[in-house]
């Protein structure tokens, strides 16, 4: 459909070789394993010994039927949740107690199943906080807002403008308020504000729930040019299993709190246990059916 | 891309006064005020450096309260302490004025910052019954340090002086004050062109995800605070070289509810309302004195009614501009400024 959208290749070096010099992550592709996590609220339980891990450079589709656990599979990653049992590791470190703001600063970034954008806040606002955490103006700069704080602030303002408005094409709303802005671009605008991070890995809850099927498109090129061009590995939860089964990578699938299967797209989408999570037992080949149709549906 | 790639086009669309309208009344409103003195007979310039006060605490407050969502009612307490700081540092140091404001508002800041302590576990009502409990401390504090505060006495301030000129008029004050005041503002308006200002304002509106930006809730949080303290520090500072006396009953509890009305009435979040606020507050009940007086030599049998009337009326033009523009006055200007667009520029 729309032409590839390119990052001009000079200028992504130069900011990298910056971010490098500043001690920010780099964009370079992180891991993730999660080892025998269990997480329960009361007698809720959300997690059951959950095991998976998430390649280096790839896109890992969380799936599962409501309630399955994703969403708190995803907040004990970003550390809302401390979970009873279990390790959660970034490239190999135990990050499983790790304060949420740490996480960010480390090369974790995320969205949120609502939507968690600062609704009386500009997109350009929204945006640049992505980038609190790799920026160094302190109080005093900040009143005088001269030497450090305008250059960083100049410095923000084009990486914002060159790296994420253009890319996510999103420079006709940069200075309106995000409270009056359609669903579809308030995702993209999410999106953009987890981008301005630099993450190193990125997690996106339902990122297209809600959207019709022109935005769903956007949404899977835009996510599939950031593991491409960025390198930059994606975990994400979604239902819309058409998008889920074209730009992932490998999948896992969750019900009641347990990982019940996982692999390749494919081998999924085949798998009988999976189709009775979802659609209840029955006929393994109507069912098949069933979820293609869903899956051209969505 | 913004129009362009010139680097100094971002610069122009950060900047802080973006349109030459907006350019011309700044430059309109400092010129003003630099020639105000002039045309001010003593009692105005008196109220002028009131009002200069209530703007540098009433700005604080907004930065912490309407910006960072940390609802305070201790406002009145950290400009004691500013106050007390400066009395005590004039009376046994030979230390300058603008030195002694600056360490006012430091000593202000530590005391924020440990007043500020349980906005990590508790929000609106809550945190502003705590510092509320926290004013009284302090009072406390006041009326029992004898040695440091000479209790219910309080301390008298000898004048500040600044290269030789003892500033006792007002006129010496007004000089001193209004660009103090002017810069604290522009300070705050620069804080919030920055990471920080932006951190406060993620508080506010979402916590949660504030600290998925690597936000870290308790240093924001503690900072506001500070901030905040400070600017009342620093107002509470000219307060005691204004009326050159502290006394625990200088700042009374209800001075803070000043500070928070202000702020309501001039537009939370804004930096223009903590300004325009405070100069409503300040300056609407002596205009309705003088309507007073003004009715009371036509209609010389009502002296005893007119006067509760001003109180009535000034009530009833607070909730007024509220139920018209619940943003505030800040937000009333800014509708005025786009109704006129870019006058006079406009062809
Ligand atoms: N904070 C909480 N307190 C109590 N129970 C919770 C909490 N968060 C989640 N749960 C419960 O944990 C289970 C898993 O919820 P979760 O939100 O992780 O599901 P999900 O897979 O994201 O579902 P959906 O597809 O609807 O978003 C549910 O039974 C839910 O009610
Ligand atoms: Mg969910």
């Amino acid at each position: 459909m729309s032409a590839p959208v390119s990052l001009k290749p000079h200028r992504g070096a130069a900011t990298q070789a910056e971010a490098a010099r500043k001690g920010a992550p780099s964009g370079a592709a992180a891991s993730l394993e999660v080892e025998g996590v269990s997480l329960s609220f009361g007698g809720v339980k959300a997690l059951r010994d959950v095991s998976f891990s998430v390649a280096p450079g790839s896109i890992t589709a969380l799936i599962g039927p409501n309630g399955a656990g994703k969403t708190s599979m995803f907040n004990c990653i970003s550390g809302f949740y401390k979970p009873q049992q279990g390790t959660i590791r970034y490239n190999g470190e135990d990050i499983t107690r790790m304060h949420p703001p740490h996480r960010a600063r480390i090369g974790f970034a995320r969205t949120f199943q609502n939507i968690a954008l600062f609704r009386g806040m500009t997109v350009l606002d929204n945006i640049k906080l992505g980038r609190h955490a790799h920026l160094k103006t302190n109080i005093l700069d900040a009143f005088a807002y001269w030497g450090r704080a305008a250059r960083e602030e100049m410095e923000l303002r084009r990486d914002v403008e060159e790296r994420i408005i253009d890319f996510l094409e999103i420079n006709h709303i940069r200075n309106m308020p995000v409270a009056a802005l359609s669903y579809g671009l308030q995702k993209r605008v999410e999106l953009a504000r987890a981008l301005a991070m630099h993450p190193r890995i990125l997690l996106l809850d339902e990122p297209v729930a809600g959207m019709n099927r022109e935005e769903t498109e956007d949404m899977a090129r835009f996510i599939l040019d950031v593991k491409e061009e960025w390198g930059t590995t994606i975990l994400m939860v979604e239902h819309d299993m058409g998008m889920v089964m074209d730009i992932s990578d490998h999948v896992v699938v969750l019900n009641f709190g347990e990982v019940i299967a996982s692999g390749l797209p494919h081998e999924v989408q085949g798998n009988a246990q999976v189709a009775e999570a979802y659609l209840g037992a029955g006929e393994p080949a109507a069912i098949k059916e069933k979820i293609h149709k869903r899956a051209s549906v969505a | 891309m913004l129009i362009g790639t010139a680097k100094h086009s971002y610069r122009a669309d950060e900047a802080l006064l973006t349109t030459s309208p907006q350019r011309l009344w700044m430059a309109i409103l400092l010129i003003a005020l630099a020639l105000a003195p002039l045309a001010l007979d003593n009692y105005w310039l008196y109220l002028a450096c009131l009002v200069s006060i209530n703007v540098a605490s009433a700005t604080g407050l907004n930065i912490l309260t309407g910006f960072t969502g940390l609802v305070s009612i201790g406002q009145a307490a950290f400009m004691a302490v500013g106050a007390y700081t400066v009395a005590v540092l004039e009376a046994r140091t030979g230390l300058p004025f603008l030195v002694n404001l600056v360490v006012g508002g430091a000593v202000a800041a530590c005391v924020g910052l440990v007043v500020g302590l349980p906005s990590l576990r508790v929000k609106g009502l809550y945190l502003a019954i705590a510092t509320i409990a926290a004013s009284f401390i302090l009072h406390f504090v006041f009326v029992n340090w004898q040695s440091v505060t000479n209790g219910n006495s309080g301390i008298n301030v000898t004048p500040a002086s600044l290269f030789g000129v003892e500033l006792t008029d007002y006129v010496h004050l007004y000089y001193v004050f209004v660009p103090i005041t002017a810069l604290m503002v522009l300070g705050a308006a620069n804080l919030f062109r920055t990471r920080i200002g932006r951190a406060f304002i993620a508080i506010r509106d979402r916590d949660i995800s504030a600290e998925v930006l690597g936000i870290s809730l308790l240093r924001y949080k503690l900072l506001s605070f500070a901030v905040s303290s400070f600017y009342a520090g620093v107002a509470g500072g000219m307060w005691a070289y204004f009326f050159r006396v502290v006394t625990p009953e200088s700042f009374p509890f209800i001075y803070s509810i000043f500070f928070l009305a202000a702020i309501i009435v001039g537009g939370m979040g804004t930096i223009l309302g903590g300004v325009v606020g405070a100069v409503f507050m300040t300056l609407v009940p002596e205009l309705l004195r003088f309507a007073v007086e003004w009715l009371t030599t036509i209609f010389p049998n009502a002296v005893t009614a007119l006067s509760p009337i001003r109180t009535i009326v000034f009530g009833a033009l607070i909730i007024g501009f509220l139920i018209a523009e619940p943003k505030g006055l800040a937000e009333i200007i800014q509708r005025i400024r786009r109704f006129f667009h870019l006058w006079p520029f406009r062809k």
